[in-house]
């Protein structure tokens, strides 16, 4: 079972103006519960929109969005049949539903958004509270929680970002990049999403404020088994972290399936502008000058472990 | 923000987009005051189709020009019900429960205000927003205004200002729609509640949106100072503003039509204005 599905969604930019744009074109696509999975391709390749329709902030031009195998974007005429069903609804007046029905629609709407955690790109302009605490108690606050509630999410959510007890009471745009780039990504895990999507959440930082956010992203899939998805540009970051992978180009989903599969495919990568990540590159290059080394290794610690298996093997050889 | 008609640029191939944008500024004010010369209906009638004949040479879509027409269809309306009930002349009708008579020239002054305004905004879009960015129409402005260097007025400051503005409009409504999105994703609600509610609601938005606003303004001003900008003094352009003949033959030509406007007062026919 699928925890999203894409059902032949298409996505277009200012339909019926000059400045039209098609963003995504007849997608079909089902991520697995409980997975991390990539998503990769260039600026443009509509990866951007996808994210945005898996919270319900765009609604698909065409197609539907399933999550746990319903619709997110639930439409006033569907709710309307529906609500005839119901005993309740002889009692309303005519305008009176329609009020409801519209309600209704935006309340669905908030509580989609409190299951499909989104974090968008550059997610640290979003901060604006005094302190760091009550920021991340934002989104937990929206969600109408008790106070003991939310200060324990709140530092739950600063555990698995690596944010220090005492940066809570700080004020948020005092703190550096890296940092305020976390408590962004602690202000939606605090709202413990179903699934999880971040848009580029590594992007600017320095190798080692990437590790901090990677390490807790997926610190965080492992002890809830959320769905978690990632889009970024770096193969080596996918490789490392990720389970399953979907390459976008152009509007449409080119390749999904395991890191292994999608790696093996390097024609169809390179048609897009995309390459395997670095270290598999240099394997190729050391398989065809004769060393036996595997072929599916896609991190340096891999590599690492199949060369020294290789050096020992030669010493005990010679 | 897409949904914004009044005032948009809209590209396209046309002759009006070619002009100088000088020339349209001239060409819109000598049109406005044409607009006023009007005084009868043969006058108004060519009026009309002249503003119909600038919308096709410009090749705007109708509909787009239309739209500009919505915000202020408001004035148009309040303007012809004073104009229908403040005139005096010969009685049109006279409803028996009624204690307002209404005469033919309230009739007549409504409609020529209507077009007169409908003319107006059509022919100052087209002239100007429509067909010229407004980068170029603020270049146009601070040739046009230069003379007052004299008079140590700083026209280059303010045209700045106004370009740089201009500039930040959809870099900041692109941006808001970021952060609201992004609050919205933590459950933001700003369109429930009560008044006081829904205000509260705005500064998730509008706090981190001064924030990047108040950042860009430093990084532009670093930027601008990296690249040695010390005002106009001494300041050449990348783009320079040349004057074509058709550009002097387009202005002859609103000015012709002024003068055939006057002459049509003088000769047309069908109601006057007093």
């Amino acid at each position: 079972m699928y925890k999203i599905y894409l059902e032949h969604v298409s996505y277009i930019y200012g339909q019926g103006t000059p400045f039209e744009k098609k963003a995504l074109d007849d997608v079909s696509l089902g991520i697995r519960e409980g997975c991390m999975t990539g998503i990769i391709g260039h600026t443009g390749s509509g990866k951007s929109t996808m994210m945005q329709l898996l919270n319900g902030l765009a609604t698909p031009t065409e197609g539907r969005v399933l999550l746990d195998g319903y619709d997110i974007n639930s439409r006033p005429e569907d709710l309307l049949e529906e609500w005839k069903r119901l005993p309740e609804y002889k009692n309303l007046s005519k305008g009176a539903a329609k009020k409801a029905i519209k309600r209704e629609v935006l309340r669905r709407k908030r509580e989609l958004c409190f299951r499909v955690g989104l974090v968008m790109q550059y997610p640290e302009y979003q901060l604006f509270e005094e302190t760091v605490f009550k920021d991340i108690a934002y989104g937990p606050q929206n969600m109408g929680l008790s106070e003991e509630e939310i200060s324990k999410r709140v530092r739950e959510a600063a555990r698995f970002t690596g944010i220090e007890e005492e940066l809570l009471d700080k004020s948020p745009f005092d703190l550096s990049g890296g940092q305020k780039r976390r408590v962004a990504l602690a202000g939606v895990i605090a709202m413990r999403p179903e699934v999880l999507v971040l848009d580029e959440p590594a992007a600017g930082l320095d190798p080692r404020g990437r590790d901090y956010i990677f390490e807790g992203i997926s610190h965080y899939q492992k002890t809830t088994g959320s769905t978690v998805l990632i889009v970024s540009h770096s193969m080596e970051d996918m490789a490392r972290y990720c389970d399953d992978m979907v390459v976008m180009a152009e509007g449409e989903a080119k390749l999904h399936g395991s890191c292994k599969e999608v790696f093996s495919k390097v024609s169809t990568l390179s048609e897009v502008g995309l390459d395997i990540p670095q270290i598999t590159q240099l394997m190729t290059l050391l398989r065809k000058k004769g060393l036996a080394v595997a072929e599916d290794i896609y991190t340096v610690e891999d590599a690492v472990l199949a060369l020294r298996k290789l050096l020992q093997k030669g010493k005990g050889e010679s | 923000m897409k949904g914004v008609a009044f005032g948009q640029y809209y590209p396209a191939e046309s002759p009006m987009h070619r002009l100088d944008p000088r020339a349209k500024v001239v060409m819109a004010i000598l049109y406005i005051i044409c607009t006023f010369l009007c005084k009868n209906l043969t006058g108004f009638l060519v009026l009309t189709l002249s503003a119909a004949f600038l919308v096709v040479i410009s090749h705007i879509p109708l509909k787009l020009v239309l739209r500009s027409l919505k915000p202020i269809l408001i004035i148009i309306a309040f303007t012809s019900i004073i104009n229908i009930f403040m005139s005096r002349g010969e009685v049109l009708l006279t409803p028996e429960s009624w204690r307002i008579k209404i005469y033919a020239e309230g009739l007549w002054n409504a409609l020529f205000m209507v077009l007169r305004i409908t003319v107006l905004i059509i022919g100052t879009g087209i002239f100007l927003t429509y067909t010229t960015t407004p980068i170029a129409l603020t270049d146009a402005l601070e040739y046009l205004l230069s003379p007052l260097k004299k008079l140590k007025v700083p026209v280059h400051d303010f045209a700045m200002m106004m370009t740089i503005a201009l500039r930040f409009i959809p870099t900041l409504t692109e941006e808001t729609e970021k952060i609201m999105n992004a609050q919205k994703a933590r459950g933001a609600d700003f369109t429930t509640g009560s008044l006081i509610k829904r205000v509260k609601a705005l500064i998730p938005i509008l706090v981190p949106l001064f924030v990047s606003a108040f950042n860009r303004a430093f990084d532009l001003a670093s930027a601008m100072e990296c690249r040695c900008y010390h005002g106009g003094e001494g300041r050449t352009r990348l783009n320079v503003l040349r004057y074509r003949t058709v550009d002097f033959l387009a202005m002859a030509a609103v000015v012709v039509f002024g003068v055939g406007l006057l002459l049509l007062n003088r000769y047309g026919f069908g109601y006057t204005l007093s």
